[in-house]
Parts: C-alpha cells; sequence; structure tokens
C-alpha cells in the first residue's frame, strides 16, 4: 500500500516538455513516404524485367538515387518513430524499456547505414 | 499495465442467483458483478429478476429496486439519477455508460452489468477513482490569471465563449478514460481522455491567462502523446462529446506554438 496521495503519483516526475517534436517529424516524414513510396513504386515497375547494367545505369541518375537515399532515411525515421511509440505503450518495467528503445534505434539506424550503402555502391559502381 | 488476461484473485465466477420470474409480469434478468473486499472471494456475478412492470425504465432503476427489495448488499454509486452528475457511470451491456440513461429496453436479453473497465474495485460496481480525480487535479481546473482581477466579471466574448460548447458539458463520469486502451496500459501517466478534454477546455477559455504553462504541462510523451486517435472515447461518452476531438486541438496547437 502507498503512503503517497494520489496528487503527488499524478504529477509523478512533472512534464517532460517533449513529444510534439516526435509527433511532428513523425507527420512529415508520413507525408514525404508517401510521395517517396510512389517513387519507388515508380522506380520499381520501370525496372521490371531490366538486367542488372539497365538498373546500375538508371540508379546513376543523381535524381533517382537521392530520392532512393531520401526514402531511405526518412523511412528509416518513420519506423524507428513508430516503433518507439509501441515500446513506449506497451513494454512495462524502466530497464525493460530503455533497452528496448535503445535496440530500436540501433536497428533502424543498421537498417539506414546498410541501405544507404548499397544504393551508393550501385549508384557510384563500377 | 498491459495484462491480457485477468490475475487468478479476478476471475469471475458464476455467483448465486437471488429470485426467479414469479406470475405473470414482464420480467428482466440483471446480471451484476460482485465483489466484496471483506470476505476474500473472487468476485462473481449474481443473477437478480425484476419486474418491468414494477420498475421504472432506466438500469439504474433496476439496481435500486434490487438494493431496496431483493439485496441490499448490492453497491453503487448514484445521485442524481438524470445524467448530471457522473457518478453512476458502470459497464452495462459491454459499454460505458451511465446507469441513469440507459434503458432496460435498450438491452436484449439480460442485463450485464460491470464497475468500469480496467479500475481497481471498492466493492460491487464502485471503482476507485482516486487517480482520475488526482490527474483532474493535476492540470488545475480553474481560472489562473495574472491581471488583477476586475471588479465585476472577467468578460468574454460570445464567439470565444462558443468555444468551450462541447466541453462544459463533461460530467467527469470517466466513461471514455476507462473505455480508452491508452489509458488501460498507462494511465498511471497518460492522462487519459476525460482529463484532456478537460485541460483543453482551460487552454482555449479566452479569459485564461496561463496557456503556455498549461500546454508545457501537457506536452509530454506520456501525459499526451498516449492518444492514438483511437476513438473509443467519443464513442463512450454518454453526453455526445468528443474528446478525441479536444487532444487533437491540444496536438494542432503544441505544433503550432513551434512552427
Ligand atoms: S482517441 Fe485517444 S483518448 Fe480517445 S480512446 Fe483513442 S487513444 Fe484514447
Ligand atoms: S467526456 Fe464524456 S465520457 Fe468523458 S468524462 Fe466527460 S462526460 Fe464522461
Ligand atoms: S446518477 Fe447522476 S449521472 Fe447517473
Amino acid at each position: 500500500m502507498s503512503m503517497r496521495t494520489p496528487l503527488k503519483s499524478a504529477r509523478n516526475l512533472g512534464s517532460a516538455k517533449e513529444g510534439a517534436d516526435h509527433f511532428w517529424k513523425q507527420r512529415v516524414t508520413g507525408v514525404a513516404n508517401v510521395f517517396l513510396g510512389l517513387f519507388l513504386v515508380w522506380l520499381i515497375a520501370s525496372l521490371i524485367g531490366a538486367d542488372h547494367a539497365t538498373v546500375k545505369a538508371k540508379l546513376a541518375n543523381p535524381l533517382i538515387a537521392l530520392s532512393l537515399l531520401a526514402l531511405v532515411v526518412s523511412g528509416t525515421i518513420h519506423m524507428r518513430l513508430g516503433m518507439q511509440t509501441i515500446i513506449e505503450d506497451y513494454v512495462q518495467g524502466e530497464f525493460g524499456k530503455v533497452v528496448a528503445l535503445m535496440l530500436n534505434t540501433f536497428f533502424a539506424a543498421a537498417i539506414a547505414l546498410a541501405s544507404i550503402f548499397a544504393v551508393l555502391k550501385i549508384s557510384f559502381g563500377a | 499495465m498491459v495484462q491480457l488476461t485477468l490475475p487468478k484473485n479476478s476471475q469471475i465466477s458464476r455467483g448465486k442467483s437471488w429470485n426467479r420470474p414469479e406470475g405473470k409480469g414482464k420480467w428482466k434478468e440483471i446480471r451484476v458483478y460482485r465483489w466484496n473486499p471483506d470476505d476474500g472471494a473472487n468476485p462473481r456475478i449474481d443473477s437478480y429478476f425484476i419486474d418491468q412492470e414494477q420498475c421504472g425504465p432506466m438500469v439504474l432503476d433496476a439496481l435500486l429496486k434490487i438494493k431496496n427489495e431483493i439485496d441490499p448488499s448490492l453497491s453503487l454509486r448514484r445521485s442524481c439519477r438524470e445524467g448530471i452528475c457522473g457518478s453512476c457511470a458502470m459497464n452495462i451491456d459491454g459499454t460505458n455508460t451511465l446507469a441513469c440513461l440507459k434503458g432496460l429496453d435498450e438491452v436484449t436479453g439480460p442485463v450485464k452489468v460491470y464497475p468500469l473497465p480496467h479500475m481497481k474495485v471498492i466493492k460491487d460496481l464502485v471503482p476507485d477513482m482516486s487517480n482520475f480525480y488526482a490527474q483532474h487535479r493535476s492540470i488545475e481546473p480553474w481560472l489562473k490569471t495574472d491581471t488583477a482581477t476586475p471588479p465585476t466579471e472577467w468578460k468574454q466574448s460570445r464567439p470565444d465563449r462558443e468555444k468551450l460548447d462541447g466541453l462544459y458539458e463533461c460530467i467527469l463520469c470517466a466513461c471514455c478514460s476507462t473505455s480508452c486502451p491508452s489509458y488501460w496500459w498507462n494511465s498511471d501517466r497518460y492522462l487519459g481522455p476525460a482529463i484532456l478534454l478537460q485541460a483543453y477546455r482551460w487552454v482555449i477559455d479566452s479569459r485564461d491567462e496561463a496557456t503556455g504553462e498549461r500546454l508545457d504541462n501537457l506536452e509530454d510523451p506520456f501525459r499526451l502523446y498516449r492518444c492514438h486517435t483511437i476513438m473509443n472515447c467519443a464513442k463512450a461518452c454518454p453526453k455526445g462529446l468528443s474528446p478525441a476531438k479536444a487532444i487533437a486541438e491540444l496536438k494542432k496547437l503544441m505544433v503550432e506554438r513551434r512552427v
């Protein structure tokens, strides 16, 4: 039985004065992903049946490569923010939550780095 | 806390059948959640029959008839019996609502009555509201001003007053908050729809001078941003209000003051 007053618990550690940034980034990347996603669909459709050399030539185009990189960045940020929300909703216990949040960031960063590397390699590759 | 199964001591068993329909009449079965903190037993569902011809039309009428004539040990809260005090909120036929506004005839078959979901139970249909009320207290639900108090009233234009419509009607019954999955999982830190609607009511009050401070206190990943626009709250509200909309407006203001 806690001897704290309910108000003490309700106020807890106070407001983090944060959250609007997460909310806004989630919307901005969400909107960006709609356009970049459509671009990706177009790119894949236009490359159906193409051979390796054609794909390479296409990705050598800076506009195409940059759009793909933008999609990687926007997509992985969005993914990380979304997963963060789910972890905060469902993972109980501070320790487990902190670990899960860290792993989430590492995972998103790994996906982003690997994807960027792949795009650059194809784009610049001989 | 996320708990998808009931802990052992909360599992509900079948309780007592207090009476049977006797003679002519319009008999309706009421099945009520019972739990007594003093007997050490698990909760149970008791069954009562009432003759609707001898009873008022609402679920609250039936519960009071049961308490008065069949089983005085049944505990529930009620006061106004006309949807204005918010004390008779409970889960009836699977939805949170006010017992005094829910007609017996709106329910087909037996009327199942439970306390508000995911709240600690004090006894039978009486939930522990202390966290809910403390959360309300934490948003400081009163007019805050620094300007010297005018000799008469604080003035408010008609359009500004209209901004409070759809908010001031809230009777703090908690039907919305206790229907919100986010509130179920994180009610220790998430303020929930009812309290956020109240918070918004003070944020947009044209007479209040603490708007920024109020927003500061709300801007928190848990206090505000656990709302994921699931909309259960708007569906549950027996007064037809939309806490989800008030929360969306709060989120908009949070962005507005930074972009
Ligand atoms: S809209 Fe928000 S407050 Fe309303 S039920 Fe959904 S999550 Fe809860
Ligand atoms: S918003 Fe509606 S459901 Fe929620 S506390 Fe107020 S009156 Fe009750
Ligand atoms: S008794 Fe007051 S709201 Fe039902």
